[in-house]
């Protein structure tokens, strides 16, 4: 008897990502060239976070329409985002037969308490986090995949290094602390008390866990794979560039070849203008997009 | 004591740090491959599953494709490692490969699959493909409603699924074994 939508089938898809780049794209051309490139998987928008950022509003799930044209367009899997909490979403992009499902903060949240529970679905989720508790109450509700969250479409890589360090360091902390402790350490990071076990023992996230988040260039990338990454989403950093295919094909060769120099050197060289940054610390709170998730 | 097979893990991208841990679960001493000067002295190589065309890329850019044409050892390939030992990519196996035959992520599935070895073993379908056409000297060892996910020519062992994604070893024996037998043949 085939079993569908097991949660070894749903974090199986992620673990033949790793050490790969997701490219956000909106339209084929660009899903194209980013499976060219090398991308592991492409992530369908209809607006990059940089152009979502400078145009405000409401931001929601990307038209069915611009979504088959991107899964029309490339063989590589195809990602889509819905709003968090928005399970509606979510339903239309498992019709849509969407190979992964981003529950995002980067589209305007649905609810302002529940995220979608995930269980529910064939499809897997990932899910973002900026700390270790947020983490793991998004694998508690099922995500298949977690990815830390830097600041979206801002170019500027420091709160994806925080959120990083924050969430492998406390892993880190998790495995020494003696069996009695996790009790109280399971109450401070508000999530179940037998992932927090979990955690601790293995000394990892029980699921595949990407960065992204200002990710702009190959030392990026690098920085993120050298700091305990499995692998990359890079949203604006490619497409809102001088030369997109260039610096995709550099960002992909970075990934694999993380911790050569010389590579890393190579390939970083004459990639044209990088995406026009914006300070993360110069935002003002409410523009935050990575606070958003409870 | 016998000196420990090293046995090379494809490691441009994809699952491979699931091969290593097997392998040295079997005692085998894994060894990432990132570009062709570490082929060298290898007694077997696992080509793992992730995405087929990101892979072959990253092969070719640093001559690794070439390399492993002329590597005379043994190799194993799941899923993406299949499809890029076919005979559209690097031609080891005489088989030609149809990508996500199954289809997108939903039908995704895993099942129990006969191979031949008594118990079936727990085999992991991810967009996973099948093999469309296989030539007089491949082996079908397994197969899923008529197509074939599980064959072997000569040195080389082809899998659709993911043995690295359970507990049972049995698939990395098989091919372990195979990289004892063609040792003591070269022996």
């Amino acid at each position: 008897m085939a079993e569908y939508g097991t949660m070894r089938v749903k974090s199986g898809l992620a673990e033949m990502l790793k050490g790969g780049v997701i490219m956000d794209v909106v339209d084929a051309e660009q899903a194209k060239i980013a499976e060219a490139s090398g991308a592991v998987a492409v992530m369908a928008l209809e607006r990059v976070p940089a152009d979502i950022r400078r145009d405000g509003g409401v931001a929601r799930m990307s038209d069915p329409e611009k979504i088959r044209e991107i899964q029309e367009a490339v063989t590589i899997p195809v990602m889509a985002k819905c709003r968090i909490g928005h399970f509606a979403e979510a339903q239309i992009l498992q019709a849509l037969e969407v190979d992964y499902i981003d529950e995002s903060e980067v589209l305007t949240p649905a609810d302002l308490e529940h995220h979608v529970d995930k269980w529910a679905f064939t499809v897997p989720f990932v899910c973002g986090a900026t700390n270790l508790g947020e983490a793991l109450r998004r694998v508690a509700e099922g995500a298949a995949m977690i990815r830390t969250k830097g600041e979206a479409g801002t170019g500027d890589i420091v709160n994806a290094v925080t959120h990083m360090r924050s969430v492998f360091g406390h892993i880190r902390r998790l495995t020494s602390l003696a069996g009695e402790e996790l009790y109280s350490e399971a109450k401070v990071l508000q999530a179940p008390y037998e992932l927090v076990r979990w955690v601790a023992e293995n000394g990892k996230l029980p699921v595949v866990t990407f960065t992204a988040g200002g990710i702009a260039t190959p030392a990026d990338a690098a920085l993120c794979m050298q700091l305990g990454a499995d692998g990359v989403f890079v949203g604006s950093g490619i497409f809102k560039s001088g030369d997109p295919e260039r610096r995709a094909k550099a960002i992909v060769e970075a990934t694999t070849h993380f911790r050569d120099a010389e590579i890393l050197a190579r390939v970083s060289a004459g990639l044209g203008e990088p995406m026009v940054g914006i300070s993360a610390a110069s935002l003002d709170p409410t523009e935050l997009l990575e606070t958003r998730g409870w | 004591m016998e000196k420990p097979l090293r046995i090379g893990v494809l490691a441009v991208q994809g699952n491979f740090r699931e091969h290593a841990a097997v392998l040295r679960r079997l005692g085998a001493e894994p060894v990432e491959v990132r570009l062709p000067e570490q082929l060298e002295g290898l007694d077997g190589l696992i080509l793992p599953g992730g995405e087929s065309t990101a892979i072959t890329r990253l092969m070719r850019l640093y001559g690794l494709d070439e390399a492993l044409r002329r590597f005379p050892a043994p190799v194993f390939g799941t899923c993406a490692g299949m499809i890029i030992l076919d005979r559209d990519h690097l031609g080891l196996a005489d088989v030609a490969v149809e990508r996500n035959a199954f289809g997108r992520q939903v039908r995704s599935f895993e099942a129990d699959l006969d191979v031949g070895m008594g118990e079936p073993v727990r085999a992991v379908f991810i967009r996973a493909p099948w093999i469309e056409d296989a030539g007089p000297d491949v082996e079908i060892l397994a197969e899923v409603d008529g197509h074939p996910v599980l064959a072997r020519q000569g040195r080389v062992l082809v899998a659709a699924f993911h043995p690295e994604l359970t507990d049972d070893t049995r698939i990395h024996e098989l091919f372990l074994n195979q990289v004892r037998e063609a040792m003591s043949v070269r022996a």
